[in-house]
Order: structure tokens, then sequence, then C-alpha cells
């Protein structure tokens, strides 16, 4: 988590979900990309937040990009937000260990994934992930990264229940301001997702840039 | 049989590592001339012992704080120093508001790289060693001088953990001075030093502006454009832009900049020419 670095937060409102993470791409103390991405759209209504290892966060988003694709070829339907959490949890458990016939096969990929989305009545789903699969589903909000005791700190302050939209893209994109500002390994700029019934709202933040 | 006592007349154990010039003050057993020491460990090889609680596998491993961008350069009036002002504990951001350059006397300025308890505490003592000088020469130390008071007194630790890269700045009968100190006993004068894990952006900047014959305001800009890129790219380090410049008369607060500010403000004007 430590060599590349990153903040990833997720929360529910009242019938919407916001998911949000910050743009740096480093090497340990280099930073190299100020608009990496880490948050990705799977469907309309559920996105994913990969924090850790930046070369697994490439490779998985496209594993999963794959996997939901042959979702909905053999369904005919989208996927669920919740299935789509259980899809995600199952392949980072399958490389829970290097198989020991094939010792180039690497042991889990190094990263924590966050997952927001909205289900089928609306309720909004948020879980996050540790590298091998194990889901942590949650009401109020999901936090990873480098940055997470912080996140876990302002959000405890800063969340309540029931937020419309508006006042959930402000509580998330503080929560996140803040704790940055406390992680010399995120920050850079953040970029917000607020996942409601009608659509999505998309936000770059201007944070600072140290 | 009487007891033995004798181990009472020990000195510190500092002492038996020290050259004896260091120890001795040039006229006399004044207390203040001696050098402060410390209770090292009560093993045969402190140096040993020490570097094993700081290794990678030590199971109570000592953790220092660590990453800064600092820089020091002379023109033709005088010394501009520039400095960051965040403080790392791993990757966790402990302060955005340290005061990274050291006022040790009215002409006299340390910067601050590595251990800051390391730079802070020796600084001090240099304070006092520079003050002591002036009482008794009834001149003030010259750069040259002071420098070396630091650098003697950290190589008599050579080796115990101590952490420190700092630049000594001031002016004295020859003008403009400027060196450079780490805890490796290390003692160099150039005209241009930047130190800490911003460096090597500091001195893209600079060495791509850099002038002896730079105005004032030029220096200043260019002091505060190499911190600013530095805490740009560089994830320890951060916060404001701190400069000061050494000129004749002592030195000057110049400003305390937060590198927000100027990141949105260097981001309108057009960059600078190269070459």
């Amino acid at each position: 988590m430590e060599y590349n670095g990153s903040a990833i937060i997720a929360m529910t409102g009242k019938n919407c979900v916001a998911i949000a993470a910050d743009r740096r791409f480093g090497v340990q103390a280099l930073t190299l990309g100020m608009d990496f991405q880490k948050i990705f759209r799977v469907t309309d209504r559920t996105y994913i937040g990969l924090s850790g290892l930046a070369t697994d966060v490439t490779t998985l988003n496209e594993r999963f990009r794959y996997k939901v694709n042959m979702y909905r070829l053999n369904e005919e339907r989208e996927i669920g937000t919740k299935t789509f959490a259980h899809m995600v949890s199952s392949s980072q458990y399958e490389k829970r260990q290097a198989i020991p016939e094939f010792p180039w096969r690497f042991g889990p990929y190094f990263v924590e994934p966050v997952i927001a989305g909205l289900e089928k009545d609306n309720t909004p789903f948020i879980c996050s992930m540790d590298t091998i699969g194990c889901i942590n589903y949650a009401k109020d909000f999901v936090v990873a990264g480098t940055a997470t005791e912080q996140l876990y700190g302002v959000c405890e302050s800063f969340w309540e229940p029931d937020l419309e939209p508006e006042d959930l893209f402000e509580t998330i994109s503080q929560a996140l301001l803040n704790a940055m500002d406390r992680d010399a390994l995120s920050g850079w700029g953040g970029i917000v997702h607020v996942i409601t019934p009608t659509g999505v709202i998309t936000r770059t933040l201007k944070g600072r840039m140290d | 049989m009487p007891l033995d006592l004798s181990f009472l007349d020990l000195k510190p154990a500092a002492a038996r590592f020290m050259p004896a010039s260091v120890l001795a003050p040039l006229d006399g057993p004044l207390e203040h001339d001696a050098i402060a020491t410390f209770d090292l460990a009560p093993v045969s090889n402190p140096t040993e012992f020490i570097h094993n609680q700081m290794s990678k596998d030590a199971e109570h491993r000592i953790h220092m704080a660590k990453g800064t961008t600092t820089l020091a350069f002379k023109f033709a009036k005088g010394v501009v120093v520039a400095v960051d002002s965040r403080a790392t504990m791993g990757p966790y951001i402990g302060s955005s508001n340290v005061k990274k350059v050291i006022e040790i006397n009215p002409f006299l300025l340390g910067t601050m790289a590595g251990s800051a308890a390391d730079c802070q505490y020796w600084e001090r003592v240099l304070g006092t060693r520079a003050r002591l000088y002036e009482l008794r020469n009834k001149e003030r130390i010259s750069v040259a001088a002071a420098s070396k008071l630091l650098c003697n007194m950290v190589y008599g630790y050579k080796g115990m953990g101590l952490s420190m890269g700092t630049m000594v700045t001031g002016w004295d009968k020859k003008g403009p001075g400027l060196y450079y100190v780490d805890s490796d006993g290390q003692r160099l004068t150039n005209h241009l030093f930047s130190v800490g894990s911003g460096s090597t952006y500091a001195y893209g900047v600079l060495d791509a502006g850099y002038d002896y014959d730079l105005s004032v305001a030029d220096a200043i800009d260019l002091a505060r454009r190499s911190i600013f890129h530095a805490t740009y790219r560089d994830a320890y380090s951060g916060g404001s832009v701190n400069v000061y410049h050494v000129k004749e008369g002592g030195w000057e607060f110049i400003s305390k900049t937060d590198v927000f500010d100027l990141h949105y403000e260097y981001q309108d004007q057009p960059r600078p020419a190269l070459v």
C-alpha cells in the first residue's frame, strides 16, 4: 500500500452513494502522475475503487471489466452491486496463495477494493475488502489506502445518516481533502462520483499539490 | 577489604570516543566550554549497539522524522535561504508548519534536515558556543569557525545515530558565508547547496535559474520557486516556503508562503524561459 499510495472512500446517503479517491500516482516519495484513475465504472449504478499497488489496480480493472461483460452476455442483464462485490471477493480469494506448482504466479493482488452502488430498489450499498477478499459491509462509510486512519477520523465526525446528494458530495469531499492533508503518499487533487437513481454526478476536486 | 568505588570516577562514556582537543577547552577548564556528553549504552561497543537498535529488523526500532527540502545559495547581495515546512513520521504528516530555519543569532542561520531534534539541539549548543566566543574575543564568530564548531561536536558522536544535514549561513568579516555540515562529520563550502529528500528537484530549478549577479528580488523568487517545485514532486516535502535573506547587517526574514497559493499563482504565469 505504501509503494504507490492512495486514499479511497465510499459513503452512503439517502437513496444515493458516493465514492471518492485521490489522483496521485507515485513511486514512494516520487510523484509521477496527478491524474491516475483509481475509481472505475462497473455499471451505471455500481462503481469500484481500487487502492494499493498501481500495477494491480490497472490489471484488476481489466479483469473485472472482462468478467462483468461476460456476465452481461451470459445472463442478458446487468450485474447487481452485491453480486459484483462477491465476484470481486472471489477473484481476490482465488489468488490467496501462490500455487506451489506455478511459483511464477504470485500470491494475492496487493489491492484493497472499495465498492459503492445502488441496488434495484435504490438502497445504497457500500463495502470494502482486504487483499484476499474478506468483505467488510458498512451502513455508513468505508475507506482504503494509505490514509485510512485519517479518513476514519474525519468520517466519524463528518458523516450523518440520510444525506441528500449535494450534502453527501460536500461531506465526502471534505473528508477526503482533510484526510489527504495528513498523508504524504496520497493527494494531488481528488475525484468524486455521487451515484443517484437518475444518474451519476462526477466532479474533480481542487486540492493541495504537495 | 574496602569497597571498590573506582567506577564512580569514570568519565561519561562518550568522552572515551572524543578527540582530546574537543574535550579540553583552549584556555583552561571553563564550565561552559565542555561539550555536553550523553550517557551511552553500558556495553563494550555503544556504536554497534545503537546500530543494531536502528537496523530494519530490530525489534524495537527507533524511528526518526525525515523528509525535507532546504536550500541556500550565495550571490552578489548576500545569501538566500529557503526551506519547506513539512514534518513526516513515515507517511503520516506530523506538521505542516515547522520552522526549518534555525535562528542561531542575528547573524547566523542554520537549516534543518534529517532528525529535527538533532538539528535543533546541536544548533542551540552552537548558539551558546558562538555567544561565548563573542564574549571572550570581543568580536563575532566567523561562519567558518561556527560551522567547524558544529562539525566537530557532531563528529564526536559519529556512528551513534545522529542524523542531520544542515547549512550554516551568515555574514562575517569576509562577507557572506555558506557551509554544509552533516552528521557524518562532513563540512563543505560552496556557492549553492540543497539538502533533503526533495533536494534533487530543487537543484534542477536552482541550477537552471542561478546567476551570481541575480537581483535580490529575483534571487528570493528563484529560491521560493525551487522549494515549491520540490514540494510538488516530493511526497515528503510540503506546507509553506520560508525564505530568509542574509546581508551585511544580519539576516532578515522575508516571507512564509503556502505552496497551495504558490501553485495556482505559478500556474497562471508563463513558464520561465530556459537558457
